[in-house]
């Protein structure tokens, strides 16, 4: 057989080409159910890493959610209740995504631990490279941070990507608080190389000061849209 | 034809020693160096490398004589390509946590010279089996030194390994302090380079 003349290139390179595209669309759309309920298993993970409940397995992580999550609610930056969320929360706030929360939709977790009531926010941001993004409990108060979980895209491992990986610097959040004397006007929650408020500043990641800036824009553009659902007490 | 003849041998052998990709073909050191600061991802994308190379291997060696020689460059990204993809949705399904923790780098074997070298020089003109342990052994001889890299990097760089801390905390209160230096690729470099003279010493003369 000829293999150089251009009909035969031609041919090969489009009969090539079908064969790989419909392999690649055959395999996405059969693993695809797969690939979302890997998604959303990991979405209810990180908002339990954010309640302080970890090393869980995966089934146990869905059974935890169902009992915990009160509501999924959400609202709008007047705190306007947009929709009510439902039990072991799935369908309203749950599927919002960083796109509607800058459309104003806000997703407002509602939890009860143990009997005590605990609210956690979504936040979302850029680090050095990629988005972040992260969820933050505050106790019933609206004011003292219960717990925190950070997630990057593409932070470089062992730098920018200590945010995620770091149990030990997540768990300085705990306690801190999101104003600064407990005047809920601007947050100062924020990530710092130098603290001078122990009470609302978190130690940055060493060698990773655009990340951990990151992380402080994100904590103050987001949290600041929920500033009406804070200082309603 | 014997499966394990002494030629299929030394194709498989060779890579991991006196033909290793990394220390004597000096191919795909971008990524040797990128993910090599723990030792956790530094597996994964060894095996990863390893299973792409000798699937493509494999397919290109079975339709090689079809391959127009104008296009065969293009036609060995395309099955390339789609291999990467095809393991990255795999790893989505079945695997999250390690698909989530490669996240770009998965991609990015695509564009690692070893696969593009092996498929051009060894897949373009051998058998199927062969071309399978050329690729079988070029990854894992690959994947050695990112093992060997990662674990220094990673020991030295945060005092564990594969996540769990190896040197006790009664070192850091006597003083020792984790060198800030091994997390950056800079020293990947570094370490690379002296493994490269440490091999070179050891086991290879260069012809005069």
């Amino acid at each position: 057989m000829k293999t150089n003349s251009n009909s035969y290139t031609i041919i090969y390179s489009v009969i090539l080409v079908i064969i790989v595209a419909f392999l690649l669309a055959f395999i996405s759309k059969g693993l695809e159910n797969r690939q979302n309920a890997n998604v959303a298993l990991d979405k209810k993970e990180q908002i339990l890493y954010a309640l302080n409940i970890r090393n869980i397995n995966n089934a146990e992580a869905d059974k935890q959610y169902k009992t915990i999550v009160e509501a999924d609610e959400v609202i709008d930056e007047n705190n306007k209740v947009l929709a009510p969320g439902s039990i072991g929360g799935e369908k309203d706030g749950f599927k919002l995504n960083s796109a509607d929360f800058k459309a104003g939709k806000l997703a407002l977790f509602i939890c009860n631990i143990g009997g005590q009531k605990k609210y956690v926010i979504p936040i979302y941001g850029m680090g050095l490279w990629g988005a972040i993004s992260g969820y933050i409990a505050i106790n019933a108060d609206k004011s003292t941070v219960y717990g925190a979980y950070f997630n990057h895209e593409s932070e470089t491992a062992g730098l920018g990507a200590e945010i995620k990986d770091n149990q030990k610097w997540q768990e300085q959040f705990k306690g801190k608080q999101l104003f600064k004397d407990n005047d809920p006007k601007t947050i100062a929650l924020s990530v710092h190389k130098k603290i001078d408020d122990p009470k609302t500043q978190v130690d940055a990641v060493t060698g990773a000061t655009l990340t951990s800036n990151g992380v402080t824009d994100m904590l103050h553009s987001c949290l600041s849209k929920y500033m009406k659902f804070l200082s309603d007490k | 034809m014997a499966l394990f003849n002494k030629q299929n041998k030394e194709v498989f052998a060779s890579p991991l020693n006196l033909n290793n990709p990394i220390m004597v073909q000096v191919l795909g050191i971008c990524s040797a160096l990128a993910i090599t600061s723990q030792l956790k991802p530094a597996i994964v994308m060894g095996l990863a490398v390893t299973i792409i190379t000798a699937f493509s291997n494999v397919i290109i060696s079975l339709i090689r004589k079809t391959i127009p020689t104008r296009i065969r460059i293009i036609v060995q990204l395309v099955v390339v390509a789609a291999l990467v993809t095809i393991v990255s949705q795999i790893l989505k399904a079945f695997a999250y946590d390690v698909s989530v923790q490669l996240s770009v780098y998965v991609g990015l074997i695509i564009t690692n010279c070893i696969l593009m070298g092996r498929l051009e020089a060894f897949a373009m003109m051998n058998k199927p089996w062969p071309s399978f342990l050329d690729g079988l052994g070029n990854g894992l001889g690959y994947a050695i030194i990112l093992v060997v890299v990662g674990t220094v990097r990673e020991l030295f760089g945060r005092g564990s390994l594969l996540g769990f801390q190896i040197i006790p905390d009664s070192f850091y209160s006597a003083g020792y302090v984790n060198n800030g230096m091994m997390t950056m690729p800079a020293m990947a470099l570094i370490l690379l380079g002296c493994v490269i003279w440490v091999h070179r010493s050891f086991f290879y003369k260069e012809e005069k």
